[in-house]
């Protein structure tokens, strides 16, 4: 009976998706010749996918339960055993120097095109990191990062072009102004929590593009600005194919240093005050954390990396327009933190690479890129809420000691 | 500053403190002190504006009225803290825990409380990134410190389990181990016994005298439990409606017919 009860749910659950998909999986309107092309392949094909995925979705649904229905004791050795695997220090300093030679060697092994697409991945690494500050340990929802990205990127443009500066100057430059310009945002906000500050950064993202979009004599509006430089090496000239190389090994350079920084952050008094605000305003004050002074470092630090990843993407690119920090920039990021593991650097990185690479290389189904994204997020949520690897917190050992 | 009557040694004097929220009442014309080294209870039926008061001592509310000094230990000079902020008072020497359990709840025990630390210590940014030998030795020292209290509090066994894992009682006493890495002169416990069976009930009684007399630390409490207030509690005040309506020994206010009319239909004791 149970049995039949089940293909009965999928049953419906196939009719469901076969009425929602109907409009655009089926009817096709063919504008020249004027007729209708009704595709009942397609819908056979969706029925009888979306049913049987219902049994699979199910069945994983209901593993999971039976999981967290396990004693809690048994799931922490179950996690101690993943974390042992992933703290063994073997296996980490195999990886690390098995990704050291990989991204040593990359460029040499793959065509140009791949290469390009890597430094993106790794800029946005960098940009995941910067947020992972404000939206994964301080708690802060950012919507407007990009705004801080489009700093940065403007910043080496407009030097570049009225005053020759070169990528290095500008690099910290572009740092410092992406800092200001997070001090700027956070003044305003700072009473603000939850939906109400999403509300609010997003709007800041918004007015900053709109600025550019607008401001003829400064930004050069919608057609941007092209021409600007790539990076000097030891003035030497490179072509354009040594130049992508150089600014993939700059970025790879910029990654280390970023992931070096933000681990240190993280594990500091002030990546635990971060933390603390995040999980309780009202207690993390009455201990004694000033919640203006966390905050604000909090956004400026993060915003450095972003500033710092757009001098980097306008000298990649030798080309800036307002149309590249749109809201949806600003989403992506979030949805690399989101997905990567809100805290976790390592997390944020795969988030990254996913987010990026996939849709480079599942070109195929790039129609269906935004379905994907929604897919993967719902089904990261329904699973792994905390993100595909979440942060996990530092324990101290203590055997043996006496204070 | 005016000195009552039989008062030697104050380290928290609270004058006609008025509190109101548009136009309720909240508190109105307390007067309070604590003295070194004492226990003292604030009690009431709900509602009667014991929170608030702690609210307006430790900063999260600015009090509409009245005046709050502290006096530090050693310091010599009594302090108005009126309108600082809760951080400001806290590193002034003043640490509270809350009603409702406010821990830091995913991060472990030892980080609970070396967040208490934070107020004590001073690494900055550069510090974290470049990790000195000042940083490095401060950090060792919060560490050491934090568990030191986590041990004295006996939370020793959950040290590096998340605070939202721990069983009721002792997330209670985490409150108060986080509270005390604040270094405090003064703390304030906002129902510590609310929810606890008499054994764990009983442990805290024990935990509170020895935090006193171990850490001279004083007390002032808000409990509904009045068995451990009668027997820990060296003076009680007793607030209805935003007023004080007495003050003394748990004798004393044991048969103090006001304190019983407020009371009235509740088994007082």
């Amino acid at each position: 009976m149970r049995k039949f009860a089940e293909i009965r749910k999928s049953l419906y659950v196939a009719l469901w998706f076969i009425f929602l998909t109907f409009p655009i999986m089926v009817i096709r309107i063919n504008p020249l010749e004027k007729t209708v092309e009704w595709r009942w392949m397609n819908m056979a094909l969706v029925g009888i996918g979306t049913f049987f995925l219902s049994f699979l979705w199910r069945y994983l649904i209901s593993k999971k339960e039976e999981g967290s229905k396990r004693a809690e004791e048994k799931q922490n050795e179950k996690i101690s055993k993943l974390r042992r695997l992933i703290e063994n220090r073997k296996i980490i300093a195999g990886s690390v120097v098995a990704g050291a030679l990989l991204a040593a060697v990359f460029p040499f092994v793959v065509s140009l095109y791949q290469t390009n697409i890597m430094t993106t991945a790794l800029i946005y690494v960098m940009l995941g990191l910067g947020l992972n500050i404000v939206v994964g340990l301080a708690g802060l929802l950012d919507l407007g990062y990009v705004a801080f990205y489009a700093v940065g990127a403007y910043a080496y443009a407009l030097l570049n072009y009225h005053f020759g500066l070169n990528f290095w100057m500008v690099l910290p430059v572009g740092a410092a102004l992406g800092a200001l310009f997070g001090i700027l945002l956070g003044f305003p906000v700072l009473r603000l929590r939850g939906d109400y500050l999403a509300i609010v950064t997003l709007g800041f993202g918004e007015i900053i593009r709109l600025i550019l979009e607008n401001w003829n004599e400064f930004s050069f509006g919608p057609s941007g600005i092209s021409n600007i430089s790539r990076p000097p090496l030891f003035g030497i000239e490179l072509s354009v194919q040594n130049a992508t190389v150089y600014m993939y090994y700059i970025m790879i350079f910029l990654c280390l240093v970023t992931i070096f920084i933000v681990k240190r952050l993280q594990d500091s008094r002030i990546g635990r005050a971060w933390v603390a605000l995040r999980e309780d305003e009202v207690a993390c004050q009455a201990m004694g954390i000033d919640r203006t002074k966390t905050k604000l470092t909090a956004f400026a630090l993060g915003a450095t990396w972003a500033g710092m990843g757009g001098v980097v993407f306008a000298a990649k690119t030798t080309f800036v327009n307002p149309a590249s920090f749109t809201i949806w920039e600003s989403i992506i990021i979030l949805c690399i933190v989101v997905l990567g593991g809100m805290g976790s650097v390592i997390g944020v990185i795969t988030g990254a690479f996913i987010i990026i690479l996939l849709p480079e290389y599942l070109r195929v189904f790039s129609e269906f890129r935004m379905l994907m994204f929604g897919i993967i997020l719902v089904v990261m949520m329904v699973f792994r809420p905390g993100g595909i690897i979440s942060g996990v917190r530092r324990t101290y050992k203590f055997e043996g000691k006496n204070f | 500053m005016r000195r009552e009557k039989n008062e030697r040694d104050p380290i928290l004097s609270v004058r006609r403190l008025g509190m109101s929220f548009g136009g309720l009442k909240a508190l109105d014309g307390i007067d309070l002190y604590v003295e070194r080294g004492e226990i003292v209870a604030l009690i009431g039926p709900n509602g009667a504006g014991k929170t608030t008061f702690f609210n307006c001592i430790s900063g999260i509310y600015a009090p509409t009225e009245g005046d709050i000094f502290i006096m530090k230990p050693q310091a010599g000079t009594a302090k108005r803290i009126n309108g600082l902020k809760p951080n400001q008072v806290t590193s002034k020497g003043l640490a509270r825990t809350f009603q409702n359990i406010r821990l830091f709840q995913n991060m472990t025990v030892l980080e609970n409380v070396m967040m208490g630390r934070h107020v004590r210590t001073n690494a900055g940014i550069a510090g974290a990134i470049f990790r000195n030998r000042k940083t490095r030795d401060e950090e060792k020292q919060i560490v050491e410190r934090s568990y030191g209290i986590i041990k004295k509090i006996g939370l020793a066994y959950y040290v590096n389990e998340c605070a939202k894992n721990l069983p009721y009682g002792a997330q209670r006493r985490l409150e108060i181990a986080r509270a005390i890495a604040t270094e405090p002169f003064l703390l304030l416990l906002d129902e510590p016994a609310a929810g606890m069976n008499p054994q764990e009930t009983k442990e805290l009684d024990m935990l509170i005298q020895r935090i006193r007399d171990e850490e001279n630390i004083s007390i002032l409490l808000i409990e509904h439990d009045m068995k451990l207030v009668m027997s820990i509690s060296e003076r009680i005040y007793v607030v209805d409606y935003g007023k004080k309506i007495a003050e003394g020994t748990p004798e004393e206010i044991k048969i103090n017919p006001e304190v019983i009319k407020a009371y009235l239909g509740e088994d007082a004791y």
